[in-house]
């Protein structure tokens, strides 16, 4: 995308064809695969979710330069800066509920353990 | 207190703006949008969450992979994916000064953003007609609460282009026009980012 010089530095982009066609065809093909890995059995069943999800983040990436003409530009990063903040806070907010739900999930379910049980473990 | 601490409240700021789009690029408009994006971002980022901790838990009822279409999901995401390249090519159009092809392309835009939201109502109403619903488990409602605000952002997104649609058609691309148009660009394909997390970590990670 650094060959789009001759393009304005403006809001929005899209003054070329080009980012928008790579983006199309990058997120056609990230997408098959993400299908094919599943529906397909091509993929060892243990590699699936790697595969997938990995997958996505690139065409996260993809759309994200592509689409939405977020990068390194000038007068891009402004708008980058918060993208990448708001990433950050998402990974606290879903990994760090995942975990801590997963603890409480292991660690605190009743089970089949009735009171008395449960008072004779104290 | 002070005049001079609200002077521009006797302003004819808005006015100033409408007329002489020049004054303003519009860059603050898209920088506070983004922010407002982003926010959003955090509203499905603990949707998504949500889902995480409850997909599991079926309360007896069926799992991801007995109600799951993969076909269906894959055109679905076909007809998103389309949509946002097409809504590229109206803002192509509207960088080149070319009315028509923006109209022509957010049209094609529009068609497909309704094909997207029919499927996905259908896809709902198959699910509660089978008894199905948000109410039979949790995972169930993390479910239809996580996929149903996606599909709830593309209803107000077609809502938006309609409207945007009509006032390109009546006032032309000028500066006011362009503005709200870069904005419903942003927010179409932000819509389509978040669709690719929806197709990857609820559905197709649902039937493995």
């Amino acid at each position: 995308m650094s060959a789009e010089a001759h393009t304005h530095m403006a809001d929005d982009g899209h003054g070329s064809m080009k980012p928008l066609i790579v983006g199309f065809v990058l997120s056609l093909i990230l997408t098959a695969i993400s299908f094919a890995a599943v529906m397909g059995g091509y993929v060892p069943k243990d590699d699936i979710l790697t595969v997938i999800s990995v997958s996505a983040e690139i065409q996260l990436i993809v759309q994200v330069m592509c689409f939405l003409n977020i990068g390194a530009k000038p007068g891009q990063r402004r708008n980058t800066v918060i993208l990448l903040l708001t990433g950050f806070i998402i990974s606290i907010v879903v990994a760090g509920s995942l975990w801590v739900m997963h603890n409480a999930n292991v660690n605190m379910m009743p089970g089949q353990m009735t009171i008395e049980q449960a008072k004779m473990n104290d | 207190m002070n005049a001079p601490l609200y002077p521009s409240a006797f302003e004819p700021v808005e006015e100033i703006d409408l007329e002489h789009d020049s004054h303003d690029d519009g860059s603050t408009t898209t920088l506070g949008f983004w922010l407002y994006l982003m926010s959003d971002c955090l509203i499905f980022a603990s949707l998504f969450a949500t889902f995480g901790v409850l997909e599991h838990n079926y309360a007896g009822g069926p799992t991801g992979r007995e109600i799951f279409d993969l076909p269906y999901v894959a055109v679905e995401t076909l007809l998103l994916l389309v949509s946002s390249f097409t809504f590229g090519v109206a803002a192509y159009g509207m960088h080149h000064n070319r009315k028509n092809m923006v109209l022509g392309w957010l049209a094609v835009t529009f068609v497909l953003g309704l094909g997207f939201v029919g499927m996905e109502v259908r896809e709902f109403a198959h699910l509660i007609a089978d008894g199905t619903g948000p109410d039979r488990s949790a995972f169930l409602s993390s479910y239809f609460t996580l996929v149903g605000t996606h599909g709830l952002h593309v209803s107000a997104g077609l809502l938006w282009l309609a409207v945007m649609m009509h006032q390109t058609w009546h006032f032309g691309l000028d500066g006011t026009v362009r503005r709200r148009l870069t904005c419903l660009s942003m927010f179409w394909h932000f819509l389509d980012l978040v669709w690719v997390c929806v197709f990857t970590f609820v559905y197709l990670r649902g039937v493995l």
